[in-house]
């Protein structure tokens, strides 16, 4: 493969000072209304209409400044960011980066969605009921599950949703104090860990053994009449799939336990596999990610929560139902975790990803998952045959890859001193986004875990691989080239690990001058 | 095959272009490694779709076009989720590509976006007087119950001290979270407040916090707070006030009171509703170790380097789950990040006099609509004596109409009545709950009221 050109680019680097540096006393940036003397007339004075104990004393030290300042200001921020849509962002998989349709954007920006209010009469909510509503229809089809709750405010709470329903679930079988226990790998992603225990369970975690997954052996180990269930990926984090997953489901299920599928990393699978086939009984999937809302600085997502009839009862309220006629929010539910957040969920992920699912259909979804896995094959190729230094985990015995790969960069660190921190961070200086590593615990050293969705193209890939490798060969010409990088970013090299304890902490100015009175 | 416009590579050239680099001669072929027994057996049964772009924009606009909002009627509904209104610059912020699109991308690429999170927590510092403010969660139910747990945690404690009135939705959230922890009952005095003897008569050696709404669920200001706090802090309890942000240019923060948690919604800083969707947590402590370090969110800390250059990164990770798994403080995912850019660039256009102006103008014209609605004949206002914020009960019990039958009436009328409050709350009997904001006029109110002249 010949290299193809590295463009010569530099992020904006504005300097900008913090907003409240840039305060001048008195400045206004927008103007609300005098109403005392009209409303005033009716209500007497304003010193009369609160307690006199509770008016505030200080005024807040708020910025002050007119409002082109305080534009020019985010924009100039908006420029030191660099979001998806500008970058070739292949580099944070597990994220799923996508192209999020600019049409999409229109819809959830229109009034027509932005200016309703959660407890308004249904009769005046039918558009947006219908949306909820036709939506679950089709990630009911999705998952092969039968109900589905959008109320999740991202993968973590959907995870979470989970845990609660199946923690439900066995309170009323009266199995609660018995089951307490729940198995996960090691490589699924840590929310499948935290969120059940977040819900008082003992997690168990199973280890990859030479094949990338856990053996059914050590499934079997651990599995008890105290298991509530297993929360598991596939592909797991690193990529590689579970080919036995069924008789993991089955283990489960014969010890009476439920089955729960992280569906977060599902951009390989649309239309190949579905959570009904792997035998699952809930699963999540992250609307913000393979279903095309935009990642928005870590939200706000959506996490949609599919069940099995049997445990539909459990879902969070409301719920959306539809008469034949009417759509209607339905409050009841005796057996409901209750809410697992305030009214339906962040509902501009789910007309994002219902628009998206109605711009694709069914062969348009396979595209997506086949061309999800073209791409990261054809990078996978690229990756080890071209760029030196790198490798992956279980190549020999699980070489196959769906949608994404966790290489490692631990020979390019052992010949050169160079680390896969290193290397993310001189990425800037191409112009492209940082690269997801791994979660914790770092089983692959030095981890790098890239995702070429479907919305690169074969160029794309080729530039992103034309980048590392260049960057492997500084590592081995020049490595404190690569070590004291980025350069073109909009600030250099930070020392930022260095705080130990909670006194060193400054999450907001005023904390940081206490600490810094010369600041 | 389709040419899909978001799938650069379903162009057939470039597939088999890419597919003879890989050897393979179909994509089917790579990942034929998948067992058959967990395969489709039948390709997905979906509408058909709208395969260009002009189609799906008429196929969606005509649903949404089904829906009557809150700028096409007069609009009296709060209770969680409020029509204020929204600065152009924060739409215009928050729809920048760079902001919409990027992800958990940190201190160098994304060094625009971290200053702006490190703006919005410092400027929430300055509203609540407080020194440690989380990145935002998922919504104030969520911070609320992360303010619990951090109680509960703090202090070992396993019962929870609520008031009789508070939102109902937001504890029914707080008591599904709070593993571990009991929730209990404070009574409502008749006329308003709490109830101060039932609360003494609660406290105990298990209580790990007094929660307080404040303004409170019905929209009154609790003038106890400071007594409220004392008592709890007498108890060996946490103080933890929900305090809606934007009642703060004008009220005292909850820390100026005595709270040792404060957090709320930041839905009202610029945040559209969105049919419920636009919401997000805000927490904030004072700097101390047993606080911090029960934060499960990201905090993200300003650095300076050897060249006199601020940066942001996270600080302390071990505490959140990402680094520790299950024995992390509670969990940590995807959470609001865009509502944070939203809501600093709210605060930096309202600065300080807006925020008082903010506060005044609801003060205004919420008291107008409640001396209007008082002169009603057989509708009752209770709480005479309390000073409210932005919404206050309206008792129609005495009309022998229920509130909806009259919010029925009202909505005929292009009028979004208040919050049902008798589902929930039958003691108030047919109770509503009526909001009034910056954005409702004094005709809105007076329209308002003559329409329920004629319906009662």
């Amino acid at each position: 493969m010949s290299d193809t050109k590295l463009r010569n680019f530099h992020e904006a680097q504005w300097d900008e000072d913090l907003i409240f540096e840039q305060s001048v006393p008195g400045s206004r940036s927008l103007l609300v209304p005098d109403v005392s003397k009209e409303a005033g007339a009716v209500t007497g004075a304003l010193s009369g209409l609160m307690p006199a104990g509770l008016k505030r004393k200080e005024k807040p030290a708020l910025p002050e400044l007119a409002q082109p300042q305080v534009l020019r200001h985010y924009l100039r921020l908006s420029q030191e960011t660099i979001g998806q849509d500008i970058n070739i962002d292949i580099g944070l998989g597990t994220c799923t980066m996508k192209y999020s349709p600019k049409i999409n954007e229109q819809f959830v920006r229109s009034p027509k969605f932005t200016e309703m209010h959660p407890y308004q009469d249904d009769d005046t909510a039918q558009g947006i009921l219908k949306i909820i509503y036709d939506f679950e229809q089709i990630m009911k089809e999705i998952s092969g599950l039968d109900a589905v709750s959008f109320q999740p405010g991202g993968g973590g709470q959907g995870i979470y949703a989970n845990a609660a329903v199946l923690k439900k679930y066995f309170e009323d079988r009266g199995e609660a104090e018995q089951r307490t226990q729940i198995i996960t790998t090691i490589l699924s992603h840590p929310l499948d860990s935290a969120a059940p225990a977040m819900k008082g369970f003992e997690v168990i975690s199973l280890f990859p053994d030479e094949n990338g997954y856990p053996s059914l052996e050590n499934l079997k180990a651990v599995v008890s009449e105290k298991t509530a269930g297993i929360f598991i990926t596939n592909p797991e984090d690193t990529g590689v799939f579970n080919p036995i997953i069924r008789e993991f489901v089955d283990v489960v299920h014969q010890a009476g336990g439920l089955c729960v599928c992280d569906m977060a990393d599902y951009n390989g699978l649309f239309g190949l596999v579905r959570a009904k086939e792997l035998g699952a009984d809930m699963c999540h999937f992250n609307l913000h990610k393979a279903f095309s809302s935009p990642h928005a600085c870590m939200g706000p997502g959506c996490g949609a929560q599919c069940v099995s009839a049997e445990l539909e009862k459990y879902l969070p309220r409301p719920r959306v139902r539809f008469d034949g006629k009417r759509y209607y929010t339905d409050y009841d539910g005796p057996a409901s975790v209750g809410k697992i957040r305030q009214f339906h969920g962040t509902l501009s992920a789910v007309i994002r990803a219902y628009a998206w699912v109605m711009s694709l259909g069914k062969d348009g979804l396979q595209t997506v998952a086949e061309t999800a896995i073209l791409n990261n094959n054809y990078m996978m190729k690229r990756m080890l045959n071209e760029v030196k230094g790198v490798s992956m985990s279980w190549a020999e015995k699980a070489p196959h890859r769906l949608e994404q790969v966790r290489y490692s960069f631990e020979k390019l660190y052992k010949d050169t001193g160079v680390s896969a921190e290193d290397v993310n961070r001189h990425l800037v200086d191409f112009g492209f986004q940082r690269f997801f590593a791994s979660h914790h615990p770092l089983i692959v050293p030095e981890p790098f875990t890239p995702e070429p969705t479907e919305s690169y193209s074969k160029a794309d890939i080729d530039e992103y691989i034309t980048a590392l490798k260049k960057i492997s060969d500084e590592a081995y010409s020049t490595p404190e080239v690569v070590i004291n990088a980025p350069y073109k970013a909009p600030i250099s090299k930070l020392e930022c690990d260095h705080i130990k304890d909670y006194t060193e902490l400054a999450v907001t100015w005023r904390s940081y001058k206490k600490q810094h009175p010369d600041a | 095959m389709i040419q899909y416009p978001y799938i650069p590579n379903s162009n057939e050239a470039v597939r088999k272009e890419m597919l003879d680099f890989i050897g393979a001669k179909s994509v089917e072929e790579i990942y034929s490694f998948i067992p058959d027994e967990v395969r489709m057996k039948k390709p997905l049964d979906l509408p058909e779709p709208c395969t260009s772009e002009m189609q799906l924009k008429k196929y969606m606009d005509g649903i949404l076009a089904k829906d009557s909002t809150c700028a096409e009627n007069l609009n009296f509904l709060g209770a969680g989720c409020y029509d204020h209104y929204v600065p152009a610059v924060c739409d215009e912020i928050n729809g920048r590509s760079e902001f919409l699109t990027a992800y958990s991308g940190d201190t160098y690429a994304d060094h625009g976006k971290l200053q702006v999170f490190f703006e919005f927590t410092s400027m929430m510092g300055e509203l609540l007087n407080l020194d440690v403010v989380s990145f935002p969660t998922y919504d104030g139910g969520q911070a609320a119950s992360t303010a619990v747990m951090m109680s509960h945690r703090i202090n070992g404690r396993g019962t929870a001290l609520v008031p009789e009135h508070m939102n109902p939705s937001l504890r029914s959230q707080m008591e599904c979270y709070c593993e571990g922890v009991k929730f209990v009952t404070v009574a409502s005095r008749p006329d308003g407040l709490l109830d101060l003897d039932d609360l003494k008569s609660k406290l105990n050696e298990d209580t790990c916090c007094v929660f307080l709404q404040n303004p409170t669920f019905l929209g009154y200001f609790e003038e106890q707070c400071e007594e409220i706090g004392k008592l709890a802090h007498g108890a060996g309890a946490q103080y933890i006030v929900y305090a809606d942000p934007s009642s703060l240019g004008i009220a005292e923060p909850p820390a100026n009171y005595g709270a040792d948690i404060s957090c709320g919604e930041i839905q009202p800083l610029g945040i559209h509703m969105s049919y419920g969707g636009g919401l997000g947590g805000y927490l904030a402590t004072r700097q101390e170790e047993q606080y911090v370090m029960n934060y499960p969110h990201h905090l993200y800390s300003i650095f300076k380097n050897s060249k006199g250059e601020y940066g942001y990164a996270r600080a302390l990770p071990e505490r959140t789950s990402y680094y520790v798994r299950e024995k992390a403080v509670e969990y940590l995912g995807t959470c609001v990040g865009l509502w944070a850019v939203t809501a600093a660039t709210y605060l930096a256009v309202m600065g300080p006099d807006g925020m008082r102006e903010l506060g005044e103008n609801i003060l205004f014209k919420s008291n107008y609509a409640r001396k209007k609605l008082a002169q009603l004949p057989n509708v009752k206002l209770p709480y005479d004596g309390r000073y409210s914020f932005m919404e206050f009960v309206v008792d129609f019990t005495g009309t022998g109409k229920t509130v909806a039958e009259i919010n029925k009436a009202l909505l005929a009328k292009g009028i979004f009545g208040g919050y049902d409050l008798s589902r929930e709350m039958s003691d108030l009997g047919q109770s509503m709950l009526v909001c009034v904001t910056e954005k409702t006029e004094l005709a809105d109110i007076d329209t308002l009221v003559d329409a329920l002249k004629a319906i009662v």
